[in-house]
């Protein structure tokens, strides 16, 4: 009896080793599909191009421009985006499904539509931007409606990781701070954002990342003016139809911008989090 | 369980909305199947007898062209069974460089000589191929309501003002520039208009269309576009400023078959059809001024 067990158990990890080779081979097809092009640039373009790339003027503006957008809009998105998630997370109320979809509605649309979306809102004409043009306020081609256009498209993916973050602290735990004696404040002070804290800095992360990215909002809706608001993807899509290596160089930038922000969600927040959860079980 | 459905769905829906979008973007293929259901019936038995073959004639033309070559292909298809004509606009600039780096088509119809010449020399066109079919004009443009009182191009200087122009890498953004420099040597102007204009641009768009559309929505004061671009649509919502021909930069448009084309004899019959009295009086009718009556 045991010796059948055994030789079926030999077997099976026979075939686990077996599959395991094939599901690899299998994979392989598409994971050449993604190396290959972001290798392709690199090949593209001498280290020492790059470097003297690096100081032109345009370059360089782009690069303090889209750090300086993509900052802003995610600091815009912590302040705005955390009680959005902290509602969705902890909280059941009538309309959630519709709050839920409004949130994943910018990550499905394609960027182009949410450009000229906020154009019919807040262009001169716009919605909202008629009113604020009577006072003297315009905001399409301006810092603010770079950040705005990624504000729209990249603030969901915060609310999204929070939102889980919040989701997963059990009631308990506040419920037995509130009886210590902590008031709200400190309940979410010392409770919450402690225990969500990973899900809200990976969260921030993927926002700032992909506001790095955005391109098809902001160029409808925010134009393209070199050191006011043309972002790095901008200067890439200019840049491609003139000078290559420009938009070689700042392609080659944001690909390292991409793999850190993995690397620091996946890796180093991930660990983090995974002790917090078993910090909490204990 | 459910978030994980929803999410594979989302993402789905989300591929194919990429996927709708790009095809919209690259080709614009008119509508042969439709023409040729509404085809008198003689011509469709003829068909039925002798099936022709389904060939896409693939056309790469500037922004500028997109109502006249909407027609034009219209036309061709019309007069050669079993052909559909794919046409792509895009900024100058883009197609030269599509074309540069090996993209498959058949014509490239540009908005200026250089970037005729870049795919020349990138291989791709034959230099003795390329023929001039068209030339246009500058001029500038205002929404109709004027949010910027502008009542002469001088007003173009005026401080506070937004106006849009095509980026330099794209020919029309190219000559705007130059009729700034032209009008800063006159004496009406100043010599410092140039600066003063360029001080109130907000944004430099990588395509002529984008400059009519943002101007027709009021977002800005003023832009510099072609003649053409004032489109029987675009009128309904903008007015414009003649710009002087001493001024004034006249475009040229060149047109060539692409050297490797799969089509050579359809290329090189579009391109006698587009330098025909029939093609010349549709770019006429879109207010080119013609190559061949020069």
């Amino acid at each position: 009896m045991i010796e059948t067990e055994k030789r079926t158990l030999a077997q099976s990890l026979n075939n686990t080793a077996w599959s395991k080779q094939a599901w690899k081979l299998l994979s392989m097809p598409m994971l050449l599909f993604l190396a290959i092009p972001i290798l392709a640039i690199f090949v593209r373009n001498s280290p020492r191009e790059l470097l003297q790339n690096l100081n032109e003027r345009q370059v360089t503006q782009a690069i303090s421009l889209s750090l300086a957008t993509s900052s802003v809009t995610t600091l815009l998105t912590l302040i705005f985006g955390t009680p959005v998630a902290y509602l969705l997370g902890t909280h059941k109320f009538k309309g959630y499904h519709i709050v839920d979809t409004l949130i994943d509605i910018p990550t499905v649309l394609p960027p182009s539509v949410a450009g000229v979306a906020l154009l019919m809102a807040f262009g001169r004409r716009g919605l909202v931007g008629a009113l604020l043009a009577e006072k003297g306020i315009t905001i399409p081609f301006t810092f603010i409606a770079v950040v705005m256009a990624q504000f729209f498209i990249a603030s969901p993916l915060y609310v999204r990781s929070a939102t889980v973050g919040f989701a997963g602290i059990e009631k308990e735990l506040k419920q037995a701070a509130a009886l210590d004696g902590a008031n709200r404040w400190q309940v979410f002070r010392y409770i919450v954002l402690p225990l969500s804290g990973n899900a809200l800095l990976s969260g921030g992360v993927m926002t700032w990342a992909r506001a790095l990215g955005e391109f098809g909002a902001t160029i409808i809706f925010a134009g393209n003016f070199p050191g006011r608001t043309q972002t790095m993807p901008l200067a890439i899509y200019i840049g491609f139809e003139i000078e290559l290596n420009v938009a070689l160089t700042l392609s080659i930038i944001l690909i390292c911008f991409s793999f850190l922000t993995l690397i620091l969600v996946k890796g180093f927040l991930h660990k983090r989090l995974d002790i917090g959860i078993d910090l909490v079980n204990d | 369980m459910r978030s994980k459905i929803l999410s594979i769905l989302m993402l789905s829906l989300l591929l194919l909305s990429a996927g709708c979008s790009t095809q919209a973007a690259t080709s614009v293929p008119t509508e042969v199947v439709e023409e040729q259901a509404a085809a008198p019936a003689t011509e469709a038995e003829e068909a039925a007898e002798a099936p022709v073959e389904a060939r896409t004639l693939t056309v790469l033309a500037a922004a500028s062209l997109t109502e006249s070559f909407t027609e034009l292909g219209l036309l061709f298809e019309a007069q050669n069974e079993g052909v559909t004509v794919a046409l792509s606009f895009a900024g100058s600039q883009a197609l030269a460089e599509q074309l540069g780096q090996g993209a498959a088509a058949d014509v490239f119809a540009s908005a200026n000589t250089k970037y005729m010449t870049a795919v020349v020399d990138a291989g791709r066109v034959n230099a003795d191929d390329a023929q001039t079919f068209a030339y246009n004009k500058l001029v500038v443009i205002y929404p109709k309501d004027n949010p910027g009182e502008l009542t002469q191009l001088q007003d173009l200087a005026k401080s506070g003002l937004m106006i849009i122009l095509a980026d330099e890498t794209v020919p029309v953004g190219k000559y705007s520039q130059e009729f700034l420099d032209k009008a800063s040597a006159d004496e009406s102007f100043g010599s410092d208009f140039k600066d003063n204009v360029l001080a109130n641009v907000v944004s430099f768009e990588d395509n002529v269309k984008a400059v009519v559309t943002k101007i027709s929505l009021g977002e800005a004061d003023a832009g510099i576009v072609y003649v053409t671009d004032i489109t029987a649509d675009a009128a309904e919502s903008i007015d414009k400023l003649d710009i002087p021909d001493e001024l004034n930069t006249i475009g040229t448009y060149p047109i060539a078959p692409v050297a490797d084309s799969q089509n050579a004899d359809l290329a090189a019959s579009f391109v006698s059809f587009v330098l025909s009295d029939e093609g010349q009086a549709v770019l006429a009718k879109y207010g080119f001024v013609n190559a061949t009556a020069e």
